[in-house]
């Protein structure tokens, strides 16, 4: 059964059955790997990605969800070679041990930084609670949300776009 | 619970009535003389079994809920409640002699406990509940007081009442005391069993359960003719706890006692919302105490019929079937588009019953909240989750506020209902998924450990719904 | 029936690939690098010089460095990443002594059919064994090429000098690396001693060099296991019985075959697997298998309550860790205490996965096993087939912390490729499965008593343990799950005691202070009534955990300040280095704080022989409810020789909190039915909300020392200074771990 998804600023149609969760269509239908199974129940949030600017647990949204929804992935922030600002503060801080959470971590922080990049940080603390990280990278993780905040605060200040 | 009653509080058409009521009350209830404040006892001074019973005790009266403001200091106060005429601040209960209670004598606790008038013989607003706090005996509120002089003293003056003219003027108190209040002690009804009556007294008295489950006339008062008839405080439904118990398996003394010390009960699902605080109270006194509440509520409720124990039998046998086979949830279906289709998809390998409540989601055959008078616990709980506890097993919800669109939920809740209830469709949804969405209705959310998640904004979306 | 034999010497042939212009190269010898964690492992196989770091295992400089024609090097690590940043450092150990741009470095990493075998990537071990090697062995390949440089021109070796992967002479003239090698010249052992660069003149070494494998971390490039996707890759979901030991009783398999994309139900004995096109096809299939299987009843969990105290009644063997006696000590006052730890799980984020092929009778497994070599030899015992029709490659996982489902998984995948040969077949655990069925990090009881002199000086100290053996790592077939399901299963070996130098359930269990009297006895528990193995730090969590609140007890007594009690003890100037140093940047004192705050410390060296490490943290604990809430730290390690300054703070940032929330939270919990911790919910971790608002961590430098393991220096330190810090907060000392709130608030009453 085809469902149409726009991920990432493409829209694509997918042959999935609706019931299916986004992060399965993602990862095994169109090869994106920045959402991670973590849990499958929500409680983990390495499978967060963006719907419509807003943190979504791709592990437990079903396809039949999102027709029309803009839906973005870490693979939509940048590049190795371009990296988005998001991706440059988490290179610059070094905010990553095993990385594999990584990814869920950018994408929630996204959500809250396309909002109000000027949040403080104990709104980056309690925005980040619904995601796990077990390698003990927390510390990194804040200052690199509080320097992706940084980074996108000044390209909108000089008119460049994120 | 406390901080509900506040928000409960209803007097915007009484002002009138109130004013006459105050100038004609103001012999018998407004006068009140100020006791001379104290030095501040040592803490040694008190006896350490009376400050232990005094702590289980003020568990029991949710002095905490409202006293704490988000990340604050426990009993600091500077919890802003705001009503419908403006903002009242909870009280510092700590014993720093500025502004805590430290210089307020044991008789002047114990007055503001029976009477509702501060230290100084001021009224105090209803939003502490001393309708029911009068109840409380002397005895008791000796243990109280010994708890919070033991307290650590904490600095901290919580913000003025934002309250206009005439609401700040405390006299009209005296007209709502004289129409609602009846002092206490409590008086035993010797036709009862002592836990039946221990059960009384606390319910009625410290747990000020009807504070929440009772509804509330336009004055703020408990309507007295629908003792425990369910209610709505802060954006959350509050259940009748008496004959019309929407909960498909009538509750009993043994779950419920359960149900109020582990904040969960198989057969009914988790403490959320505002009760969430309470229940996360009740876990740490003693069990009596806690079976005593539960004698007494499930006495208020009454025996159920056997029609409601056959449909409840009726809805376990259904759970049973539905968690031995991952199939048949889905089989069983009977509703059709796009409700049913995310609810097999997003909700039911949780809510499947195959793993028991509080760490699998609760099969909705078994939800009160799908057979409550509207859909608002069901929309808050969608749409915000449960978040996890501090560092302690909870359940955990995640959240779908990201993602479902007013359309979406609004057929999802339609569909549960018409699945997982007999009750009517209900009439209102769609209003108030609206408005909890935008913002109009503000949910506080609650963790199963009773804390809330601060800032308290992390619970909206970081944007308008689309 | 073909049974492989670990203990012999393995041979590998022909390497293909690369334009090497070495073909072959030996790795003669099985050493398991990872000491005091394995059991059954072959010592060397036999004396030779002593070659620095794993060279002793692997002498032959091209089996770890390779350049080909055009000058293109090639370094082979035996170690993997495990998100510890080893890559990094070994690259830039790499270059320093190649003289070569790190950039331009191909590093491969564990793959038996590619790399020396270096045992297990554990124990905090990969710079002391295979960073030590690779320096070395660059730095003698670079005199290598040098030397032929010398020749071609017919000058004397001092002439010349190395740079940018170029050997150039003093007029300027140079030779590039490609024009250099010729195709045996690296086939040659090493010596022992190397001409290392001095630390002045280091480019790469003891700076902070970018990690190399984050920027494909946070881009999503597919670099996990769970990310592979090989041509006509199957999905793949194991279905575990309730309980270990239980057998399959009946299966009715119809309805799952009849659902959409299942391609097979593979039943082996009592191991159970669905194999489906597409992943989510795959879930769904294995929950209606979980509900149709019919197990037997299978082993029962102990009760838990009182099980943990229950360790000293249990049998056990005794094994003396340390003995030591002096006589003229007369014990003034003596402190006694029992302290306790449950099981705790690894966690890994992302549950276990593997992929497997089976093709053209060799079975390659993609695995994020810690130890590809023992992997493949467990395997291929299980198989019934040689090592060498087994190749096991390391891809990256979500990080392990110790021996987690990984090496688990890879079996599972293994076994089920053997039913679908030609077609990869990637497996993936899910949450549950992670948190029920990988090897918990064993629960442990130890007691202490120690006493003072009249001056306030230990005298006496004795410590028994009560700890299960913390490694039932690969190795044998029977140390993995799904060979136990087999029509003839294999068994778990026997664990054994064995007292080692870097220990085991006894690490760290001997206190590095200066103590006249001492007895240590580890009683050894061989029943393992939960599975268990290594989880980071192994017993050193625990036995510095009753060390250092030990410690600082025995301060309390001498009425000494617990910092300066402790330097009393430390006779190793490096160890009172990071004491100073921790206690320095903390600002240390006795000065009052705030009502509920309380100040703690701790120290340790890991395993008494790698790095060291102070730390000093402020904590608050909320006397009403009990929560404690970690608000700073500030610690100092001395790892020995820095390559990577960031790396060894990530990892001590990274340790203090992994061990804050083993510490604050966290508990296996079971009943005789099975367990019951399964998922994030009723096993909680720390969460944003409660990290500390600052850690700080001073690097002590130890140029030309050599390196010290690191992962895993705070794991012991953390516990004890929390414990400290509570008990400087609200005047209680916790004895049993976790700290968790109603604990603390029992702990310090109304």
């Amino acid at each position: 059964m085809a469902v149409t998804l726009t991920v990432n600023g493409k829209t694509q149609q997918v042959d999935a059955d609706p019931e299916t969760p986004l992060l399965y269509v993602l990862r095994d239908d169109l090869e994106l790997n920045g959402a991670k199974y973590g849990c499958g129940v929500g409680q983990c949030g390495a499978c967060t990605v963006m719907v419509d600017n807003e943190a979504v647990l791709s592990c437990v949204t079903p396809v039949l969800l999102l027709e029309g929804r803009r839906i973005s992935t870490v693979e939509g922030l940048g590049t190795m070679e371009k990296p988005g600002p998001m991706q440059q503060a988490f290179i610059e801080q070094q905010a990553a041990q095993c990385g594999f959470c990584i990814p869920g971590m950018m994408m929630r922080a996204q959500a809250l930084l396309q909002a109000n990049p000027t949040v403080d940080e104990a709104a980056v603390r309690a925005h980040l609670e619904p995601n796990l990280c077990r390698c003990g990278t927390h510390m990194r993780i804040v200052k690199a949300v509080m320097r992706a905040g940084e980074l996108m605060h000044q390209s909108s200040q000089s008119g460049g776009s994120t | 619970m406390v901080r509900a009653a506040m928000r409960a509080m209803r007097f915007l058409t009484g002002l009138a009535i109130l004013l006459v009521l105050g100038a004609g009350a103001f012999v018998s209830y407004a006068w009140h003389s100020a006791i001379d404040p104290i030095d501040p006892p040592s803490q040694a001074s008190f006896d350490r079994t009376l400050v232990a019973r005094g702590a289980d005790l003020a568990a029991i009266g949710n002095c905490n809920v409202c006293h704490t403001a988000p990340g604050g200091q426990p009993f600091a106060g500077g919890l802003g409640i705001p009503t419908p005429f403006g903002t009242i601040y909870s009280t510092n209960i700590t014993p720093d002699p500025e502004t805590g209670i430290g210089r307020w004598p044991e008789a002047a606790f114990i007055r503001s406990m029976r009477k509702g008038v501060d230290r100084e013989g001021r009224h105090l607003y209803p939003a502490f509940p001393y309708d029911h706090y009068t109840l409380v005996s002397d005895e008791d509120n000796r243990a109280l007081y010994a708890f919070l002089m033991t307290r650590s003293a904490v600095s901290a003056a919580p913000p003025e009442n934002e309250l206009p003219f005439p609401f700040n003027m405390r006299m009209l108190l005296a007209g709502w005391k004289a129409l609602y209040f009846r002092e206490g002690p409590y008086q035993p009804d010797t036709s009862k069993t002592a836990e039946w009556n221990r059960g009384h007294y606390l319910t009625e008295g410290l747990s000020h359960c009807g504070a929440c489950h009772t509804p509330r006339n336009r004055l703020g008062a408990e309507k007295k003719d629908e003792y425990f008839a369910g209610a709505e405080v802060e954006n959350w439904t509050v259940y009748p706890i008496n004959v019309n118990s929407p909960a498909p398996i009538p509750w009993e003394a043994d779950s419920l006692t359960f149900y109020l010390r582990h904040g969960w009960h198989e057969h009914h699902g988790a403490s959320r919302g505002s009760m969430a605080p309470v229940t996360a109270n009740l876990g740490s006194i003693p069990e009596p105490d806690v079976r005593a509440i539960a004698t007494y509520v499930a006495d208020v409720m009454g025996r159920p019929s056997q029609e409601r124990i056959a449909r409840g039998e009726a809805a376990l046998a259904t759970v049973r079937k539905e968690s031995a086979s991952p199939l048949a949830l889905r089989a069983s279906s009977t509703g059709s588009g796009i409700g049913e289709a995310i609810f097999l998809s997003a909700c039911q390998g949780c809510h499947d019953g195959r793993r028991s409540v509080p760490f699998g989601g609760l099969n909705l055959h078994l939800s009160s909240a799908v057979n409550a008078p509207n859909a608002q616990n069901i929309i808050n709980v969608t749409l915000f989750g449960l978040p996890a506890a501090k560092g302690e097993p909870s359940a955990i919800m995640p959240a779908y506020r990201g993602v479902l669109s007013q359309d979406q939920l609004v057929a999802l809740l339609d569909y549960m209902r018409e699945r997982f209830s007999d009750q009517p469709a209900w009439a209102d949804t769609r209003e108030r998924v609206a408005a909890t969405m935008n913002g109009e209705r503000e949910v506080p959310i609650y963790r199963m450990d009773g804390t809330t998640q601060a800032p308290p904004e992390t619970s909206m979306r970081t944007a308008p719904w689309p | 029936m073909t049974h492989s034999d670990v203990k012999n010497p393995t041979r590998r042939g022909v390497l293909a690939g690369g334009g090497s212009l070495v073909v072959s190269f030996a790795l003669l010898s099985q050493v398991l690098a990872q000491e005091g964690e394995v059991q059954g492992a072959s010592p060397p196989a036999e004396p030779r010089p002593k070659l620095p770091g794993s060279l002793a295992g692997d002498p032959f400089l091209d089996a770890w460095i390779r350049i080909d024609g055009n000058g293109k090097v090639s370094v082979f690590t035996g170690k993997a990443e495990l998100g510890q940043g080893v890559k990094t450092a070994i690259i830039q150990v790499a270059a320093e002594e190649l003289e070569i741009d790190p950039a331009t470095i191909r590093l491969i990493t564990a793959d038996t059919g590619q790399t020396p075998n270096e045992g297990y990537t554990a124990g905090s071990q990969s710079m002391q064994n295979s960073g030590t090697a690779i320096r070395h062995a660059a730095a003698q390949v670079r005199d290598i090429l040098i030397g032929q440089a010398a020749a071609r021109w017919q000058v004397p070796i001092d002439q010349l000098r190395a740079e940018n992967g170029r050997v150039i002479r003093a007029d300027g003239q140079a030779l590039d690396y490609g024009s250099l090698v010729s195709a045996e010249i690296l086939h040659v052992e090493a010596t022992p001693q190397s001409r290392l660069k001095p630390a002045d003149r280091f480019r790469h070494m003891g700076k902070s060099m970018h990690r190399v494998d984050i920027p494909a971390k946070v881009t999503g490039a597919p670099i996990y296991v769970q990310d592979m996707r090989l041509p006509g890759m199957v999905h793949a979901r194991v279905v575990r019985p309730p309980r270990p030991g239980a057998t399959l009783v009946s299966l009715d398999s119809a309805e799952v075959e009849r659902m959409s994309g299942v391609v097979a139900v593979v039943r082996n004995g009592s191991f159970l697997a669905v194999v489906a096109e597409r992943e989510f096809q795959a879930i769904k299939a294995m929950q209606v298998l979980e509900m149709t299987a019919r197990w037997s009843e299978g082993t029962k969990f102990p009760k838990p309550d009182g099980f943990i105290q229950s360790f000293k009644n249990l049998p056990s063997q005794q094994g003396v860790v340390a003995e030591r006696s002096q006589d003229g000590v007369a014990a003034a006052r003596t402190f006694q205490a029992t302290f306790t730890r449950p099981y705790q799980i690894h966690g890994s984020i992302g549950p276990s996965c593997a992929v497997a092929l089976l093709e053209n009778g060799t079975t390659t497994v993609w695995s994020h096993t810690q130890g590809v070599y023992p992997d493949r030899a467990a395997i291929s015992e299980m198989l019934r087939v040689p090592p060498e029709q087994v190749r096991v490659i390391h891809v990256e996982g979500s990080g392990c912390y110790g021996h987690n489902g990984a090496d688990d998984a890879a079996a599972d995948a293994a076994l089920i490729a053997q039913a679908m040969p030609g077609r990869p077949v990637r497996l993936q655990w899910m949450r549950e499965q992670e948190h029920v069925w990988e090897p918990y990090g064993p629960a442990m009881l130890t007691e202490v008593r120690a006493s003072l002199d009249q001056a306030g000086r230990i005298v006496e100290w004795n410590y028994d343990l009560w700890s299960n053996t913390h490694t039932t790592r690969p190795g044998p077939a029977g140390s993995l799950i799904a060979a136990h399901s087999l029509p003839t299963p294999f068994q778990p070996p026997p664990a054994k005691l064995s007292i080692t130098p870097s220990g085991n359930g006894d690490r760290n269990a001997v206190p590095l202070y200066a103590i006249p009297n001492m007895r240590v006895i580890w009683h050894f528990l061989p029943e393992m009534p939960l599975r268990v193995s290594a989880l980071r730090a192994l017993g050193a969590y625990v036995n510095v955990f009753a060390i250092e609140s030990t410690m600082d007890e025995l301060a309390l007594m001498a009425n000494a300040d617990p910092v300066e009690f402790r330097l009393r003890h430390m006779e190793d100037p490096r160890g009172r280095a990071v004491i100073e140093a921790a206690a320095a940047d903390f600002g240390w004192s006795n000065d009052p704080l705030p009502e509920g705050r309380g100040r703690g410390f701790a120290f340790a060296r890991y395993k008494n022989l790698a790095a060291y490490l102070a730390m000093a943290l402020e904590l608050e604990v909320e006397r009403e409810t009990g929560r404690a809430r970690i608000i700073r730290v500030a610690s100092a390690i001395d790892s020995g020789e820095v390559v990577n300054p960031d790396g060894i703070r990530n990892q001590t940032e990274g340790g203090i909190i992994q061990a804050a929330s083993w510490t604050l939270y966290e508990a296996v919990t079971f009943e005789e039915n099975g367990i019951t911790s399964i998922d994030w919910s009723s096993y909680p971790i720390m969460r944003f909300g409660s990290v500390p608002e600052r850690i700080d961590v001073r690097i002590m430098d130890r140029p030309g020392e050599p390196f010290l393991g690191t992962g895993e220096a705070a794991q012991g330190p953390t516990p004890a200074a929390i414990a400290n810090a509570i008990r400087h907060a609200t005047g209680k000392r916790l004895y049993d771990i976790p700290f968790r709130a109603e604990n603390v608030k029992a702990a310090i009453g109304v």
